[in-house]
């Protein structure tokens, strides 16, 4: 499984990246949870609102931190 | 009920005397800090389900292709409604101008987008009454329409990083959101903006009720008064490093206000603050080259303080 963490690298992001880490770890789960953080790339992947999460290429949330129940079920749904 | 609630605590459960300066301070701390906590979820919440509905992708769109300045109008009046941060102003950027967005557009958007935020407005409301805050919300458009025109009527494209016209962005299908998730959302941003503000929001409001309690009454007149041509220049240039801290300004502005700070003097200051902002100047440097920051700051400077002096003539 191929999560991303789309952000700058302001407060948001990293608190999303952190959240995602951890759902991650407890579901253990092997994921690689990469941190997109140039802009272009951002643009690119279809994201203009940050933080964004894309599972597996879809994305999954935009310009908001989602809760950590909400990441555990984007995963499952990718699974 | 709240001034009841204030004057309670003051008076009764502490039992100061009315009138003195310290009962004065608390009371007016009391007061606006509970009232503006309620008016801040309130409106933050309501803002944040209208937001739901204007997604960037769809702005996006909207303004695509857009003739000047009925695109410019309606670039400022969509940066009200779609949600925004700073960290989100080059994405935002990068993603308007791969669309086609002409950059005079952008600029509006980008100027209206964090001018017009919903804090400064709960703020400005709750202090000073509605017809500030719609003044301020009119001006504000006014400013973004003009920067805007002015910026795309002078040709500015090839100030834009080369690299910024190669990115080519996927066409992204958004899911359609219920409104239980709208209203999730809105409640749980709301709690997020709350928790990043508050404590901004408090101590604003107390040195804000230092100044009201202590100061005394015409101390800023001769400063920060209409007939001192230079209190609006000099106001828009403190403004410049206080980036995004509305939440805290306002109060302390409010009391500086009843101590004879003029009402252009006021609106210029709220506007540097939120909309000419050191900090977004050095993010907006990686889309931007120095020139048309340089032009873009300029255009702004110049016209928040003809804002300024506008109303400080009419008001």
């Amino acid at each position: 499984m191929k999560i991303k963490v789309l952000g700058p690298g302001c407060k948001n992001c990293k608190t999303l990246e952190a959240a995602v880490v951890k759902v991650v770890a407890e579901m253990g789960l092997e994921a690689s949870v990469e941190k997109v953080e140039n802009y272009g790339k951002i643009v690119e992947l279809g994201v203009m609102m940050t933080p964004g999460l894309i599972i597996n290429g879809k994305i999954k949330s935009t310009g908001r931190l989602p809760k950590d129940d909400e990441i555990a079920r984007w995963i499952k749904e990718e699974m | 009920m709240l001034k009841y609630m204030a004057d309670a605590i003051t008076y009764g459960l502490l039992g100061l005397t009315p009138g003195t300066h310290l009962a004065d301070a608390l009371n007016f701390f009391l007061y606006d800090t509970v009232k503006i906590f309620i008016m801040l979820s309130a409106i933050i919440f309501a803002v944040s389900i209208v937001r739901s509905f204007f997604p960037a992708e769809k702005t996006k769109k909207i303004l695509s292709h857009r003739r000047a300045f009925i695109g410019n109008i309606m670039a400022a009046l969509l940066g009200i409604v779609t949600p925004f941060c700073s960290c989100s102003a080059v994405p935002v950027f990068i993603g308007f101008v791969e669309a086609g967005v002409p950059l005079g557009i952008t600029f509006s958007f980008l100027i209206s987008s964090p001018m017009v935020n919903e804090i400064a407005l709960v703020m400005l409301w709750g202090l000073f009454g509605w017809k500030v805050a719609a003044v301020y919300i009119a001006a504000g458009l006014t400013v973004a329409v003009f920067g805007g025109l002015m910026i795309g009527r002078l040709k500015l494209e090839k100030y834009v990083e080369e690299y910024v016209y190669q990115v080519k962005a996927p066409e992204v299908e958004l899911a359609e959101l219920t409104w239980r998730d709208r209203i999730e959302q809105a409640c749980q941003y709301t709690l997020q903006i709350l928790r990043k503000v508050w404590i901004f929001v408090v101590v604003g409001i107390a040195v804000g009720g230092l100044i009201h309690g202590y100061a005394p009454e015409d101390f800023l007149v001769k400063w920060a008064g209409r007939d001192n041509l230079f209190a609006v220049p000099v106001a828009v240039l403190i403004g410049v490093p206080l980036y995004s801290n509305a939440a805290g300004t306002i109060p302390i502005v409010h009391a500086l206000m009843e101590k004879g700070m003029s009402i252009g003097t006021v609106l210029a200051f709220m506007m540097s603050v939120t909309a000419l902002s050191l900090p977004e100047m050095i993010i907006l440097r990686n889309v931007l080259k120095p020139r048309l920051i340089g032009i873009f700051a300029a255009i702004m400077a110049v016209s928040i303080t003809i804002v300024g002096y506008l109303f400080n003539a009419i008001l």
